[in-house]
């Protein structure tokens, strides 16, 4: 296609956009809706995955010492904790720290009571590690390698919020993956159906195209700028939209409903849309192009 | 420069449309295509556009065997045959001259020769003064004339008119018919389908007769003989 056309195509797809304008307003509509709730449920889908990896981090796996083994042997143990892929941090906490939290925990407030116990630490064999795990998923592999381990007596693990918490996080993924794939299976075939709707209007001018020896591209072209930009105008408005709705409601949330704000952790809307921009902007065009390449189709078999 | 090989042409609904169609169009020539609704002009017109394949049988336009052109070449031969409607198949949102326009632009011609052909081309067909107006806005005879022009403006060395005062009266009907006339003079095969036998016999054209999807007779012009 020569230069020439190509800008052609390109001013006839927007003149084509002008001289339709209802339908491509209802299209530009349908796309935003279906843009716009396929962006609140992608946020929703990270803020409960986020909120997730939190509650994830915050389970512990707690690695106990034989009795006797050297500090030597437990930083040998603190390494190789470290060169685990599944841990994300972990701390040695000493049977004196560990004595010393406890104390604080139920004594705070009766120092006597709290001095009784001075030379008698209950705890002085329990040093430990305490280690986090990226994903809670992984739990049991990491405690079973751990129980290995030259020098380690017990490995303390949380089995049952482990496996509540993978479930949980299952489930989110695929709840939100389904309606995710069913909104964007229902967009397709709106969008197709608009198309339709406007090729057909202009079929007589598709027709009288193809009679005049116009080449299938050249025919295509203009419709194909027209569905790429109705598709971008389509995901461009909901972002807009999702973008202030989604910033003031943080906002919102963290002055009205402190409670919230300290329970769950919002995901920053920049991290959100990093993410959502370039996926809503790719669907747009993507479906925009799709619908009006395939839905011509059968129209250039003059 | 055209000629069919006996074609028959079977719709998918088992209805025959043409058969065993044998016939030659020498270049230049004027010729009428005749014959009641039904007969199968129309279906001939396809086939010359290559709208659609015969079932048998073999066409060859402008020295090409149709049978040979891929679905990629059809706009490219398509290109060398103008082609008139009855009801003008005009874009009716575009100007006069965007409508001619058109013509050239979808064969990609460039800008500086749009603009140097097409008033060319409405001058020829009695239109430049209108040129601004919308098909709506004009009678049918001019709304054929513009068809006309459109057809016309890539230079091709068939014209193909199915119908073309179908939709006029009988002086706006006379007129096209005159410049149809005036283009063959000018070189450009014309073949005209009708079923208007006041053009027929006063014009002194050869005259192809279809009945039943068969030429039944094919009478040359006076001046042929």
């Amino acid at each position: 296609m020569k230069l020439r056309s190509i800008m052609y195509s390109i001013g006839q797809g927007f003149k084509s956009i002008w001289r339709n304008k209802m339908f491509s307003l209802a299209s530009v509509a349908t796309m935003t809706a279906c843009i716009f709730l396929f962006g609140i449920f992608f946020s929703l889908g990270v803020n409960f995955s986020g909120m997730l990896k939190n509650v994830e981090e915050s389970v512990a796996v707690t690695v106990f010492f034989e009795k006797g083994i050297t500090q030597e042997q437990k930083d040998a143990i603190g390494n190789d904790i470290k060169a685990r892929t599944e841990v994300s941090s972990y701390k040695y906490v000493s049977g004196k720290q560990a004595f010393d939290t406890v104390i604080k925990d139920f004594y705070g407030g009766n120092k006597e009571l709290a001095e009784s116990f001075a030379d008698d630490n209950p705890l002085a064999d329990s040093d430990n590690y305490q280690i986090f795990m990226k994903d809670v998923s992984s739990q049991q592999k990491l405690v079973t390698y751990l129980s290995k381990l030259q020098g380690v007596r017990e490995v303390h693990q949380s089995e049952a919020a482990a496996r509540t918490l993978t479930d949980f996080s299952r489930l989110i993924s695929v709840i939100f993956g389904s309606v995710i794939i069913i909104l964007i299976a229902v967009a397709i075939f709106l969008i197709s159906n608009t198309i339709t709707v406007g090729i057909s209007v202009r079929k007589e001018e598709i027709a009288i195209m193809k009679l005049i020896g116009a080449k299938d591209s050249f025919v295509r072209a203009p419709f194909i700028v027209e569905g790429i930009v109705i598709g971008l105008s389509g995901s461009i408005i909901p972002l807009i939209i999702l973008w202030f709705m989604y910033k003031n409601l943080i906002v919102y949330i963290a002055s009205k409903y402190q409670f919230l704000s300290n329970l769950f952790k919002f995901v920053p809307e920049t991290s959100v849309f990093k993410t959502l921009v370039p996926i809503a902007l790719i669907l747009g065009v993507g479906i925009g192009y799709i619908g009006s390449r395939f839905t011509l189709h059968r129209h250039l078999n003059v | 420069m055209i000629k069919m090989e006996h074609v028959s042409k079977t719709y998918q609904t088992g209805m025959p449309a043409l058969s065993d169609i044998n016939l030659h169009i020498r270049p230049g020539e004027f010729v009428f295509i005749t014959g009641v609704s039904g007969s199968g002009k129309s279906t001939m017109i396809k086939l010359l556009l290559d709208e659609m394949k015969p079932t048998k049988g073999r066409i060859f336009v402008n020295g090409k065997n149709l049978a040979g052109i891929t679905r990629r070449n059809i706009p490219y031969f398509r290109r060398n045959i103008g082609v008139v409607f009855q009801d003008f198949r005009l874009l009716q949102d575009r100007s006069v001259y965007d409508n001619v326009a058109f013509a050239m632009k979808v064969v990609e011609t460039s800008n500086k020769k749009i603009k140097k052909s097409v008033p060319e081309i409405l001058s020829m067909v009695g239109l430049a003064a209108k040129y601004r107006s919308l098909p709506k806005q004009l009678s049918g005879g001019e709304q054929q004339r513009v068809a006309i022009a459109r057809a016309l403006v890539n230079q091709p060395k068939i014209l193909l008119a199915d119908e073309p005062t179908g939709n006029l009266d009988n002086p706006n009907g006379w007129a096209i018919m005159k410049l149809l006339e005036e283009i063959n003079e000018k070189g450009t095969t014309v073949v005209v389908v009708t079923h208007n036998l006041e053009f027929v016999e006063k014009m002194d054209k050869r005259v192809i007769t279809i009945k039943k999807g068969q030429i039944v007779s094919d009478k040359e012009s006076s001046e042929e003989f």
